[in-house]
């Protein structure tokens, strides 16, 4: 486990850079987490990061990702364009919701 | 190892098998976390139990696939292998190298790892056991400009493998090695990025006698066979009964269908074709005197898996025969359609066998488009509780 600062302010984070406590993350945060990923934010990323968001505040979980290809309009190929981790290591981390886990 | 001590691990030096313990000791004079890993065992093999956290997710930019983070759980006390990540890398089909080849990948993980490797992991793949967050996209870099790529991972496809084909095995009934590199190159973009409800396994083996365990290791298994009849060299026949084999008890009674016959005044063997099952055991018993038949392909089996979720399957058959031979359309059409209907229906973590048995076979073939046929089960059902589809059924008011 480790800390991030931002805003004058720790947040936990996993040793893969996860934060710790999804309630904490907020749309600035987003922003900081996208910066350790050299992702700059555009409004497609944000569609993505809203789709995450709201999916793990009604499910509880991260969506599979056909359901999210299916409900963004993006391709796989767009997703990773976006964020070049990927989905889980990219999308998820910035959108604040828990890592995927499993046999990954 | 002058500061501390394994004396657990030490056992395990003693004795004719070659010594892991010895072969990581030569590691970790070379390096620190080959050094730290040593000592982690040995408090493992003390406290019975692992010392890896759970989980962990790294990568290399671009692919959502091919490493696996590990993250120890006593950092402090082992602080080479804090981070100790496993990079897997496609292996050539067939696992055939030269030196050069091998002297290139040492190279490369010496500079970025911890030295140490499993030739291979079980999927086939080379694994490049520890290194940490920071070294993952030069080691990658490095690999990519070496002529190597990274094999699967996750919830996509994983690195095909097959075994040594027609390479250095008469029986093979096809290509295993070239369909085994074109089903890598086909279907890059699912072993890089996965995107599937689960992993999902090919193997390829040459003949029956099945030397990748495709049938218990795959989710596809393709497992090359003939459709025509056995090639027998009658004077070879002669010859292994002038051995002294006992042709007729070794090979003949052995037979699961008893489709041999051995003629022993004629020293002579015959086989009934349309019953042979081609279990390969004649063959293997008389290499000199059996082949397989002319006309090559492979039977096509699916849903081969592991204990978790509900019990372990074998594969079982989808296509009794079809023909293996580049560029393999008919065999990617179906992967194809296996994989669309899959993506489609699987839940979270539902291999492709578990998702046939909870939808049915009917609704499976269906979908992919073949045909039911009686190779398809060993027996048929024993219970009454059948589905028609309602174009079936004559819909009769009152009769």
């Amino acid at each position: 486990m480790g800390y991030i600062d931002f805003n004058g302010q720790q947040y936990e984070v996993d040793e893969d850079g996860f934060l710790a406590d999804p309630t904490l993350w907020t749309r600035e945060l987003a922003v900081f987490l996208a910066k350790n990923e050299e992702v700059e934010l555009t409004d497609e990323h944000w569609k993505i990061i809203d789709y995450l968001v709201n999916y793990y505040k009604q499910f509880g979980i991260a969506p599979m990702v056909r359901k999210m290809v299916k409900d963004t309009g993006f391709s796989v190929e767009k997703i990773y364009e976006l964020f070049p981790s990927g989905p889980g290591k990219g999308a998820c981390k910035i959108a604040g919701i828990p890592k995927p886990t499993g046999c990954v | 190892m002058e500061d501390k001590k394994t004396p657990l691990l030490d056992q395990l030096e003693q004795g004719p098998w070659p010594s892991f313990v010895t072969e990581m000791k030569k590691a970790a004079e070379k390096d620190d976390s080959a050094k730290d890993l040593l000592l982690q065992l040995e408090q493992s093999y003390v406290d019975k139990k692992g010392h890896w956290k759970h989980g962990g997710i790294v990568g290399v930019r671009g692919y959502g696939a091919g490493v696996i983070g590990r993250y120890s759980d006593s950092p402090e006390e082992f602080p080479h292998v804090a981070e100790f990540h496993t990079v897997r890398v496609n292996q050539p089909s067939g696992w055939f190298y030269n030196t050069a080849t091998l002297r290139k990948l040492c190279d490369i993980w010496e500079k970025r790892g911890s030295g140490l490797t499993n030739l291979h992991g079980s999927t086939g793949d080379v694994i490049l056991l520890g290194t940490k967050t920071d070294q993952l996209q030069p080691t990658f870099d490095e690999l990519s400009d070496a002529g190597f790529d990274l094999g699967g991972s996750g919830s996509g496809l994983r690195t095909p493998s097959c075994c040594c084909g027609p390479a250095r095995c008469e029986w093979s009934c096809f290509d295993t090695l070239d369909l085994c590199n074109d089903l890598t190159h086909t279907f890059q973009n699912q072993m890089h990025r996965p995107m599937w409800p689960y992993k999902f396994k090919f193997k390829i083996s040459g003949c029956p006698n099945d030397c990748v365990a495709s049938i218990a290791r795959a989710d596809l298994s393709i497992i090359g066979t003939w459709r025509d009849s056995l090639r027998i060299d009658q004077e070879q026949v002669k010859e292994y009964a002038r051995s002294g084999m006992d042709i007729r008890g070794e090979v003949c009674e052995k037979c699961p269908t008893k489709a041999l016959k051995f003629d022993e005044k004629a020293q002579e063997l015959q086989v009934k074709v349309e019953d042979c099952t081609r279990c390969m055991h004649c063959i293997n018993r008389m290499p000199k005197a059996i082949r397989p038949g002319v006309d090559k392909g492979a039977t096509i089996l699916i849903g081969g898996k592991a204990t978790i979720l509900r019990s372990a399957f074998l594969s079982w058959v989808i296509v009794p025969f079809m023909k293996m031979e580049p560029p393999y359309q008919e065999l990617k059409d179906l992967i194809d359609k296996i994989w669309e209907w899959w993506d489609e229906n699987g839940k979270t973590r539902e291999r492709v066998g578990e998702l046939i048995y909870r939808l049915g076979m009917g609704n499976f073939l269906r979908a992919v488009g073949l045909p039911p046929v009686p190779q398809m089960v060993r027996e048929p059902r024993a219970n009454p509780y059948i589905f028609w589809q309602a174009n079936e059924v004559e819909r009769g008011e009152g009769k």
